[in-house]
């Protein structure tokens, strides 16, 4: 019996000789160096990852990436990304991509994507603005928001991505943040084992534009009273010290102070395998209400939704396997034919 | 003494040619009827061509004048170049179908109507206040006057189908009585019918039995004191089919994905008159090929990108409307220099237009519809049959040189359709493809010296893992550069790299006189009313030659000496003189433009007048 030798890397064997110019003190660095350790961990040949990315600051990606990349244009990534797919399904193909070409220019076919089941991992750096562009508020700025297009504030409600994942039939949906190196690491190798669609919100700060756009999640002192983690079959519980807890009632959560004969065993227990939407986008809506904390980690992962690439190819099997390989010289002679012969 | 009396022998005229249109609304069933008889025609020998014209509504209410859909066919036993300008015979469902065809019939041609959709309502939906039936309006042509729902009613009594039903079939009886007139067999229709409903017989039954009953008709009533055959024509030996041009351009590629030996990717928007090419695909699985409905124009031609990058013979099809769409995209391609084809199948514009009609307006954007400096390869079908040529060439060009290609064809040859001797699979041109998998100093921009094609370094090769981007990147290595005369190199070589491919494509021969009074210079579906009337006015002895050019970028490296040879460019195009700008701005050249713009093929007798106008 032979075994495979799995190829042993190093997160340098993921960097390449280009510079990096993302301005310093961007969020992106620290996800690049999260990638690049986890993508050396996962015991797949360089050769046959594949980062796609659209345009924007997170779309300079794949030059960062010593695996192949390829940089298209505003908002296509994930149309380039399914017919890389369909056509060879065994890559593991990446998306990069920010607030504004995913969730505005690109809306269109993040969504679809999402639906096929595409075997993608799509990475959706979220800062809240329109870097690239030098700050114009994006679809996800806060409603009133002043930028350089909006002196008087934004009108424009914003997306919550998550949501708009969740409600896209997406059968994986997380979230991270640039600076919590770890819980980002573990989040991407949970990514990296999804099958399907993968959707992954990464909070990422821009310092140039938006400095702060998650300050409330990320402030060392702010985090455990705003951030809720959630992991599968562990009970949502948050707080500096752990004392607080969500807790379904009736057919809504509620924030539930711990103690007073309110124990961990009244809480909801996280299911991320949950198989109706409603429950993940009770989830996904905390953050827009008050004294609710914000979800971070897998919100969704749904395992047994065939993958859309798998369909293609096994359809092409079965017509194969039932007509057998297509004969040219048969098919140009379907229909009426007739033979003129010489005179 | 006495002599038995019997009716004069009816006769059998031979003639040489014919055109039948059978129009009607779009629910009567018109392009069945047309497609069955032209299959008739077809087997018999007789070379055609078609014209299929329908609206843009599916369904236009009932009897009215934008509902009415036609099927034109011109059969003949010797070359067919045009689906005829004139109609010799003409049958017309409702008054609407008649009063929207009449204009195209020939004076004495014969006119065959259905008497049972005459009623007050029926014209009144036709916006007629009399019935042309009764008002001598018709007195010019040979005018036959059927009960034809009336009469399949009859024929299908006995089949227990309700009213609607039997009515649904009363085009068949239309299509009997031609197939009498023009002494054609059934049988192939009979074949077409029990395979089309076979899940289905009660319907075999009643079509099968409505065409008889219509032949039978003819047979007994002596309507028709006359009779046609048309002889076999002389075609080069083969073997033959019908074909229309969105079927050839189908085949074509999977024919080019045969030869080249990469499987077949197309990414598509369903857009009239393109849609076909994606059905006949998505048919194609036993050959492995890959079709992906997209969500818009935008991701079936950036999954196509996707695709070739993965490395597949990748296409996209669409028409107007969705070449604008995708410009940024075939940018892309232009720039990261992969293989891709873009087939544009034109229609009447702008915007929406005339999404049924045909038009040839989108040569311009086909050659400058992009921002910046992005040559692209262009080339153009002529007939039906000629898209498969065309699909094989696009494909091989496109390999070769890495660089997307569009091909133009338009509604006219996407639906019209013609026979076509079917190629020995072994006779097929190969097409190389070779992938680079040695890493060994490998640069994602290095080119080949002769074609300055770079290499195709497919994803999942070990040790060529590099980057590729719309961002400018430096020659040879790819990297992103912003250093200003790199730039210009790059656009120097993208442009030399389209400008190379003139060298690998033939020099243009004029049909008709090689130098003279007048050139036609022409491009796509105006081939064949062109070919008709070259041969019309050469045969009265004027010096005229017709150049047709299949290659739009690059043109022909000896065009510009071939115009030299004649004292008259003539350019007559389905737009407003888009080729004519080309060939005035590159051979300073004065281009007569003859302009038709009308959504509808140019005729042969409006060729000919030009000429005879340009040359008296």
């Amino acid at each position: 019996m032979t075994t495979a030798t799995l190829p042993v890397y190093t997160r340098k064997d993921f960097q390449t000789d280009q510079e990096v110019r993302w301005c310093p003190g961007c969020g992106d660095y620290a996800i690049l160096s999260a990638v690049q350790s986890v993508f050396a961990d996962l015991g797949i040949p360089r050769e046959k990852f594949v980062i796609v990315s659209g345009i924007g600051c997170s779309s300079r990606f794949p030059y960062y990436m010593n695996t192949y990349g390829f940089h298209t244009i505003h908002g296509r990534a994930p149309a380039v990304a399914t017919g890389i797919k369909i056509t060879r399904p065994d890559l593991d193909v990446w998306v990069v991509t920010g607030d504004g070409d995913s969730l505005s220019i690109g809306g269109n076919h993040t969504i679809h994507m999402l639906r096929r089941n595409v075997g993608l991992k799509v990475l959706m750096f979220n800062n809240r603005i329109y870097g690239l562009t030098k700050g114009q508020y994006s679809p996800t700025s806060e409603i009133g928001k002043k930028t350089k297009s909006t002196p008087f504030g934004t009108t424009d409600r914003p997306f919550n991505p998550i949501s708009l994942a969740i409600g896209s039939e997406a059968t994986f949906v997380a979230r991270s943040v640039d600076v919590f190196q770890q819980h980002l690491k573990d989040t991407l190798k949970k990514t990296a084992a999804h099958k399907g669609a993968a959707y992954v919100e990464i909070l990422q700060n821009c310092n140039i534009f938006n400095d702060g756009a998650w300050e409330d999640l990320t402030e060392k002192d702010a985090r455990s009273e705003h951030i809720v983690q959630l992991e599968h079959g562990k009970p949502l519980i948050f707080g500096k010290n752990r004392d607080k807890g969500i807790r379904m009632n009736g057919f809504d959560l509620e924030v539930v102070q711990l103690g007073d004969g309110v124990t961990e065993k009244d809480l909801l227990v996280h299911d991320e395998k949950h198989p109706r939407a409603a429950y993940a986008f009770l989830l996904a809506h905390m953050e827009q209400r008050p004294g609710f904390p914000t979800p971070i980690g897998v919100l969704r992962a749904w395992d047994n939704v065939p993958r859309y690439e798998d369909l293609i190819a096994d359809q092409i099997r079965d017509v194969q396997a039932k007509r057998g390989k297509g004969d040219l010289s048969k098919l140009l002679r379907t229909g009426d034919t007739w033979e003129v012969r010489a005179q | 003494m006495s002599t038995t009396i019997e009716a004069p022998k009816r006769k059998r005229e031979v003639i040489d040619q014919a055109v039948i249109r059978f129009c009607g609304d779009s629910g009567d069933g018109m392009q069945i009827t047309g497609s069955q008889f032209t299959n008739t025609v077809a087997l018999y020998g007789n070379d055609l061509a078609t014209f299929p014209d329908y609206p843009a509504e599916i369904r236009a209410p009932a009897g009215t004048l934008p509902g009415v859909s036609g099927f034109q066919v011109h059969f003949s036993s010797s070359d067919v170049y045009t689906p005829g300008d004139a109609v010799d015979a003409l049958v017309a469902m409702n008054p609407a179908a008649l009063a929207v065809n009449l204009a195209d019939l020939k004076k004495n041609g014969i006119l065959i109507v259905n008497l049972d959709n005459f009623k007050e309502t029926d014209l009144r939906k036709a916006q007629l206040k009399v019935s042309p039936l009764e008002d001598h309006s018709l007195d010019a042509y040979r005018l036959f006057t059927v009960e034809l729902t009336r009469l399949t009613r009859a024929a299908l009594k006995d089949l227990g189908l309700d009213a609607k039903s039997m009515d649904r079939c009363k085009n068949f009886f239309a299509l009997g009585m031609c197939y009498w007139l023009y002494n054609r067999p059934m049988d192939s229709t009979t074949r077409w019918l029990e395979d089309k409903f076979k899940k289905t017989p009660q319907l075999v039954q009643a079509n099968k039995l409505a065409m008889q009953a219509g032949y039978s008709y003819c047979e007994a009533t002596e309507a028709f004191q006359v009779s046609y055959e048309i002889p076999p024509a002389k075609l080069a030996p083969g073997v033959y089919r019908n074909i229309s041009g969105n079927t050839a351009l189908a085949m074509g590629f999977v024919a080019a994905s045969n030869k080249a030996g990469i499987p077949l990717f197309l990414g598509s928007y369903p857009i009239t008159p393109a849609s076909d090419i994606l059905h006949e695909l998505s048919g194609y699985k036993d050959f492995g090929v890959m079709t992906f409905q997209a969500e818009d124009e935008i991701a079936a031609v950036t999954s196509a990108i996707g695709a070739s990058y993965a490395g597949a013979l990748a296409i996209t099809t669409t028409s107007g409307p969705g070449m604008a769409l995708k410009t940024e995209a075939i940018g892309l391609a232009i720039a990261v220099e992969l293989p891709l084809v873009i087939c544009d199948i034109q229609r009447g514009g702008p915007s929406t237009g005339l999404p049924t009609k045909t038009e040839q307006a989108d040569l311009l954007q086909a050659m400058f519809g992009r921002n910046s400096e992005a040559p692209i390869p262009v080339i153009a079908a002529s007939s039906p049959g000629d898209c498969f040529w065309v699909a094989l060439e696009a494909s091989r060009i496109a390999l070769k040189y890495m660089v997307p290609v569009i091909v133009l064809s338009d509604g006219y040859l996407a639906n019209g359709a013609e026979p076509w001797r079917i190629p020995n699979v072994e006779d097929l041109p190969e097409i190389p493809v070779l992938f680079e998998t040695n890493p060994e100093d490998f640069h994602p921009y290095r080119r080949n010296s002769e074609t300055l094609a770079r290499p195709w370094a497919i994803p999942g090769t070990p040790g060529l893992e590099h980057r590729l981007g719309g961002l400018e990147k430096q020659d040879v290595t790819g990297n992103i550069s912003y250093d200003p005369i790199n730039h210009e190199h790059m656009v120097r070589t993208r442009a030399a790299k389209v400008e190379a491919i003139a060298q690998d494509i033939p020099d243009v021969v004029p049909e008709g006189d090689p130098s003279g009074d007048l050139l036609i210079v022409a491009w796509g579906s105006t081939h064949g009313p062109i070919t008709a009337a070259l041969h019309a006015e050469r045969g009265k002895g004027r010096r005229i030659g017709h150049v047709h050019l299949r290659h739009l970028n690059p043109l022909p490296r000896n065009l510009g000496e071939v115009i030299q040879r004649y004292k008259k460019v003539l350019v007559p195009e389905m737009n407003m003189g888009q080729l004519s700008m080309i060939l005035r701005a590159k051979y300073l050249v004065d281009a007569i433009g003859y302009n038709k713009i009308q959504g509808k093929p140019f005729k042969q007798s409006e060729i000919e007048d030009k000429i005879q106008e340009l040359l008296s």
